[in-house]
Parts: structure tokens; sequence; C-alpha cells
């Protein structure tokens, strides 16, 4: 019997872009389902009743939530084709570590690039930098997070690639100026097909993050 | 040779989480209690990142972040299993998906420490929320999180089992009540009756000193801010 997989989605959403990586990357076939946010579908809210958010994964109607764990759900289920963890328990250790990492410092950094101004904004931009800059480090001199082959690290952040445009011209600086290895790290990301057809295009999130600054009246 | 170290500091329900997956696994280890107002160049050293506990070592190797502690013993020694095993992945998943749910809520359960008046008010309203969603969506009709024994989530909800009735008293509210939440209670009973669980416990009075220290000073230190 098929395999019958839904994504709730939403296109600029760098979470739900994560699962969309990770389903290409072992060449799963699935129904790509875009929400309206201000305006739920009711399978979301019977998908995700405690958070009703995107991404959701449904597989043969059974619903997987929040993005990290849905990445880790695809790898087990689809375990006999392009591994998303290490093999090693320490490898995958570090792996959850920087994901989290991740979570924590860049997207709450990343979120007052566009919401704030002056001062906010500011220290907003300094702190996604010095976290960008960390993540650099860890990168060193590897093609890819986790070593020679693209991963579950590298799935966790490139999807914020997609958003660099938006921040750089909100925010006014040069993420490539601050972080140029971070930026080939990427750019040799969006060589892959399963990167590159999961992500939007970068002029299309920064027009939906001015519209949103309307109505959010954050201008 | 197996050298594991785990840096704690009582009684961090981050800390128990971890003690309590190697208590439940019988993997030896050695516990070294950090002081948080003066942290010690190990631990600085093995957690340069976020500076916090718990921090497991295994063979010189750190690891940090609890839940992701938790994940790292399920792996290495996997007898006693925590998790459901890889033919449930949505089983897996869901472990997953309570524990991240209760880390991303631990600032309601904070304010209750921290807070007087109509704040507290407020933050025991939300944690009544949080309750309610683990009574009707987290536990259902299981005795466990993770369904018919302890797992990691149970591990994770430990703090509800350990701190959580000293802190309400000190807070002078009661929100884990018999009546709204009859699951939570046994589940509360049964996590408790555990052997493993039940040796590491932190002990209620002297959490009740130490809860209550922390209280005073922190509700001082934001009525200090108020005033500014």
């Amino acid at each position: 019997m098929a395999d019958v997989v839904i994504l709730l989605d939403a296109y600029a959403s760098v979470f739900g872009m994560r699962v969309r990586v990770a389903l290409a990357e072992k060449g799963i076939k699935y129904e790509y389902r875009e929400e309206d946010l201000r305006n739920k579908s009711q399978l979301l809210l019977k998908m995700n009743p405690v958070h009703k958010k995107i991404p959701v994964l449904i597989h043969n109607g059974k619903p997987v939530c929040e993005s990290l764990i849905i990445v880790h759900y695809i790898d087990e289920v689809w375990k006999d084709k392009a591994p998303l963890l290490p093999s090693d328990p320490y490898q995958r250790a570090q792996a959850r570590f920087w994901a989290d990492f991740i979570d924590k410092k860049l997207y709450d950094a990343q979120k007052k690039i566009w919401t704030a101004k002056g001062e906010e904004q500011e220290t907003a931009k300094k702190e996604f930098i010095e976290a960008l800059k960390v993540l650099e480090g860890e990168l060193g001199g590897k093609p890819y997070f986790m070593g020679e082959r693209f991963g579950f690290l590298d799935i966790a952040l490139i999807t914020f690639y997609s958003w660099f445009h938006t921040y750089e011209t909100l925010g006014n600086f040069s993420i490539e100026a601050e972080c140029p290895k971070l930026i080939s790290w990427a750019k040799r990301c969006m060589q892959k097909e399963s990167v590159s057809k999961s992500l939007p295009d970068p002029k299309k999130v920064y027009e939906y993050i001015l519209e949103m600054k309307k109505k959010l009246g954050v201008e | 040779m197996e050298e594991v170290k785990l840096f704690g500091a009582w009684p961090s329900p981050y800390g128990y989480r971890v003690i309590w997956a190697l208590e439940l696994k019988g993997v030896k280890y050695e516990y070294i209690e950090e002081d948080l107002s003066n942290k010690s160049d190990l631990l600085l050293q093995y957690n340069p990142i976020h500076k916090k506990i718990p921090v497991l070592v295994h063979n010189g190797k750190p690891i940090s972040e609890s839940h992701v502690i938790l994940e790292y013993i399920e792996e290495t020694w996997p007898g006693n299993p925590l998790l459901p095993s890889l033919e449930d992945p949505h089983g897996r998943a869901s472990a997953r998906f309570w524990t991240k749910f209760i880390d991303d809520k631990a600032l309601p359960f904070a304010m209750l420490l921290m807070t007087d008046g109509e704040e507290l008010e407020k933050a025991a309203k939300e944690v009544r929320e949080i309750l309610k969603i683990l009574e009707e969506q987290g536990l259902g009709e299981k005795d466990f999180f993770g369904g018919n024994e302890i797992g990691l989530a149970d591990l994770a909800m430990g703090l509800i089992a350990s701190s959580f009735g000293v802190i309400e008293e000190l807070a002078g509210v009661k929100v884990l009540n018999g009546d709204e939440f009859p699951g939570l209670c046994n589940w509360v009973k049964k996590f408790k009756e555990n052997p493993a669980i039940k040796k590491n416990l932190p002990d209620p009075d002297q959490m009740f000193v130490y809860y209550k220290q922390k209280r005073e000073m922190l509700i001082n230190s934001r009525a200090a801010l108020s005033y500014k």
C-alpha cells in the first residue's frame, strides 16, 4: 500500500522549508497544502490542536508536528535512503545541540531585525551576526556541518538563507561581509535540487514581509 | 572503560531528568554538584556556549541540553528503553513533541515561583491551561506519557511530580488538584512509585527552604525593578 503524505505549510516559513528539504532529500512524493495563517483550515486545527501551527506532516492520516521532530520522523521512517542524521550517537548529539541553538538564538534575533527599529533592531542585528559567527566557527573548513554529507544540521539552518535578503535590506547590512564562509556553505547547499526547489525566491519573501509589517502596523 | 560524569545543580529539574535516565538504565556515573553563582572552569570548558547545567561527559566528551542528553543516553545505553522502538516512529515523535512542549512552557511555571498578586494569578491561569492540555491530550487514557512504562517525556514532565507541589505551596495556589486533573494526579503517584525514581527525588523539606529563599529574592528584585 502506498504511503499518503500531506504537508500543511506556509511558503515563507523557515520551519516548513526544513520539512520540504527533508522530503525532497528522500525523494518522497507528497501533497503540499498552503495554509493561510490568518484563516487556518479545519484540518490544521484538527491535526495540531495543541499549537495550531505549521508545518504538520500527515502520514497515512497521522500527524507529526514541530519541524525538527518531523525531520527526525522522516529520517526514521524512510531510513533506507539518504540518511539525514549521522549514525554515531555523539555526532547525533552535536547535530541536535546545534539545531537547538539555531532555534533558540538565531530565531529570536532574526525576528527583531524585521519587526523592530532603532536600538532594538541594532541589538538584534548584533545578536544575529554573533550567532551566525558561532555557527560559522562550528562549520570550520568542512563542506557541510557534519562533514562530507549534507544532513540534519544543514537542513536546520539553510532555510534561513531565503530570508537573508530581507534581513539585509531591512537591517541595512551585509551578511556576506560578516560571515563569508557561511555564505559559501549556503551557496553550496543551494546547488542541491532538494534545497533550491524547496526554498522560496528571496524577493518574494521580502515582499511577503513588507505586507506582514503593514498588517502588523510595524512599518 | 566507561567514564560517565554528570554536572548538575540541585534541585534543577533539568539535572534530575538526566539523573533519572541514568538510574533507570543502571548506568554508573559520577555526579558533580555545580555552584551556579561560581561556575567551575570545567563546566565553562564543557559548555562554553550556554554555560549551563546539566552537562553529561562521556569518556571525556561533553553533551549539553537536557533533551539532547536524554536522546544520547537512550542511544548509547539501549537497555530498558525510554523511547518506543524504531518500529514506532510516530510514538517516538510523540515523546519528542511532549518533551518540547513542556520545555517551551517553562516560563509560566517559573512565574509561579517569581511573582505574587495579579501576575501570580495570571501565571496560575496559564499553568492550569498547560496542565489541561497535558491531562487531555498528552496523557489521555494512558498511565504514563510514554504509554505503559516511564519514557523520556515522563522524565521531562518530572518537575510536576517533584518540585511543583512545593512551588504551589509557596505561591499559595493549588492548581494540580484531583478533581480537575485525575489523570495527572495518578501519573504523579505512579511516577514517584517507580523504584529508580523514588530513590532519586529531591527532599521536599530541603526544596521548601531552597525555593522559599529563591522566591523572596526574586519577588524583591522584581519589586525593586518596577520602582525605577
